[in-house]
């Protein structure tokens, strides 16, 4: 830094600090601290209004009510599952990427696989309503069509979250360095050997930093298993039916807190393996 | 070098993939031009026919005027904001500059429907406003920053501060050296930040759908709400094409600045 006066330079840091950080608090925190607080109220039965008066009805029932375990379960469940298919879609593609393909095969390879990114969310999971009708594309292809429910719900979010599985993969095979892997080769180990011994030590982090991103996305989506899904309830539609049909909005957010909770023990067991620092 | 073999197999399952990650869009593309109003495949025929039934759609021109009001008020405040936390984060050295980080990254880490309903909590419960487009603004604008923040962060870091440095020693002010050195050289990563900040906000369903209230809709809205409806059909295929088809200007426009996409999306 220049070497201003010190007075000088707190006062730019406030005012360059000062409206991020307001805007943040207020808006986000406030809002977070309102929703923690609103799982605490109530609503008349009269007229359906918020009544700010303190009660834990609406989180005992979240915690007892056998319907909203099994929801939960189903949803963390759905959110794994994708997190381990986009983990095997990408790795040998990744493994492709880094060190098969020629350069400019793998630059043309990086904006294949992130150019869908950029593609509307909702017309990608609108794209597999079209392939997995009844009379669809893939049924006339194959004969066969899971048609609309869970298993379609997990292709869906595989399909819509894999790019965020691939790039940070694809970074973690780039920084093994090829001489690791000739000197393994070279010593006498197959390739499965040299794989699972010396490139997925280095490889993991990676596949970790995308499973944030995969099981966090998944975990709070209501969208693509309304399109897709059928009759499959997941957390997301659950806590939407709250808000919007059942006009229960401190349900809704004592509901809320169950994603909210699974990602940051996420976040928490991710920490371990490094994953935070190649997001 | 791994053995012939494993490229072949890796090569094949690369290929794979492709496929499963295009077809879909390239389906997309070809029902817009399907004569049939359902999605059984083969197409019956070629027709041109709803491209004009869309154009004709009044509530789809309404719900994108409002997308790209939402998109254009969120990425300017976005852009200003973002801008003064990644210069506080990457330029000073003060206690809590993790805790700032980290706050400015939380609302996209956080599952969307959680911003979504604490946002609606705050607004209805709390404050009493009248959901609308300003709502969804500041919904918008709070998830936003962060990638203009991520992109100008990681600008700075690799500028460096000799350049700034040189300016002061030669009697530059601090206004005259970013204005004249270090804007110019942010000016990429401030582009592809707010390129991608509009098409964050322009996509958006979740947030929107619970800080909207029921009578305004964004272009995503109003996808939704009619995706369901079998006449509607032939409309949603042609606006889900041109979607999947304008898709392509962001990716060009972020190569053409000699930004990364993928550095710039992820």
């Amino acid at each position: 830094m220049p070497a201003a006066p010190r007075l000088r330079h707190r006062a730019t840091l406030a005012v360059l600090l000062v409206p991020p950080l307001a805007w943040l608090i207020v808006a986000y925190l406030g809002s977070l601290a309102v929703l923690l607080v609103s799982a605490f109220w109530s609503r008349s039965g009269f007229t359906g209004a918020v009544v700010h008066t303190f009660t834990t009805d609406n989180l005992v029932r979240v915690a007892t009510s056998e319907v909203f375990r099994t929801t939960t379960l189903r949803t963390v469940g759905v959110a794994l599952l994708v997190t381990v298919v986009c983990a095997v879609l990408a790795v040998p593609l990744a493994l492709y990427m880094a060190k098969v393909a020629s350069p400019a095969v793998r630059v043309a390879l990086v904006v294949a696989v992130t150019t869908p990114l950029w593609a509307s969310y909702l017309v990608k999971a609108y794209a597999w309503r079209m392939l997995l009708s009844p009379e669809g594309p893939l049924h006339w292809a194959t004969g066969y069509s899971p048609g609309y429910g869970l298993a379609a719900t997990v292709v869906t979010l595989t399909y819509l979250w894999l790019p965020y599985m691939v790039i940070p993969v694809f970074a973690a095979f780039q920084r093994v360095p090829d001489a690791l892997v000739d000197a393994s080769a070279d010593l006498g180990a197959k390739d499965l050997t040299t794989l699972r011994l010396v490139v997925a030590p280095m490889v993991f982090p990676g596949i970790a930093a995308g499973s944030i991103f995969t099981f966090s996305l998944s975990l709070g989506d209501y969208i693509a298993v309304t399109i897709v899904g059928g009759k499959t309830q997941l957390l997301g539609n659950v806590i939407y039916g709250q808000l919007v049909t059942a006009n229960n909005q401190p349900m809704a957010a004592a509901l809320s807190l169950i994603p909210l909770a699974a990602i940051l023990l996420y976040l928490f067991a991710m920490r371990r393996t490094g994953a935070l620092e190649n997001v | 070098m791994l053995s012939s073999r494993m490229r072949e197999a890796t090569r094949a399952w690369a290929v794979l993939v492709l496929v499963f990650v295009y077809a879909p869009l390239a389906l997309v593309v070809v029902n817009a031009f399907n004569s049939s109003k359902t999605f059984a495949f083969p197409p019956s025929g070629f027709t041109l026919r709803w491209w004009r039934t869309a154009l004709a759609s009044e509530g789809m021109w309404t719900a994108l005027g409002n997308s790209v009001v939402v998109g254009l008020a969120a990425t300017a405040l976005a852009l200003v904001l973002g801008t003064m936390a990644a210069f506080a984060v990457q330029r000073y050295d003060f206690f809590g500059r993790q805790a700032v980080n980290l706050l400015v990254v939380l609302p996209i880490t956080l599952p969307g429907i959680v911003t979504g309903i604490a946002l609606n909590a705050t607004f209805t419960s709390a404050l009493g406003v009248t959901l609308g487009l300003a709502t969804v603004i500041v919904g918008h604008a709070t998830f936003c920053i962060v990638v203009v923040f991520n992109n100008t962060q990681a600008r700075l870091r690799r500028l460096g501060t000799s350049l700034e440095d040189a300016s002061a020693d030669l009697g530059a002010s601090s206004w005259q050296t970013f204005r004249f050195v270090t804007l110019p050289m942010m000016r990429g990563a401030l582009v592809a930040g707010a390129i991608l900040a509009f098409a964050l906000s322009f996509d958006e369903v979740v947030v929107t759908t619970f800080t909207a209230g029921p009578t305004v809709q964004t272009l995503p809205i109003w996808i939704f709400g009619n995706l369901f409806r079998p006449n509607q059909a032939p409309v949603i295929n042609v606006v889900a094409a041109a979607l999947t088809l304008i898709a392509i200007v962001p990716v060009w426009l972020t190569q053409r600045m000699g930004g990364d996409p993928a550095g710039t999306r992820v």
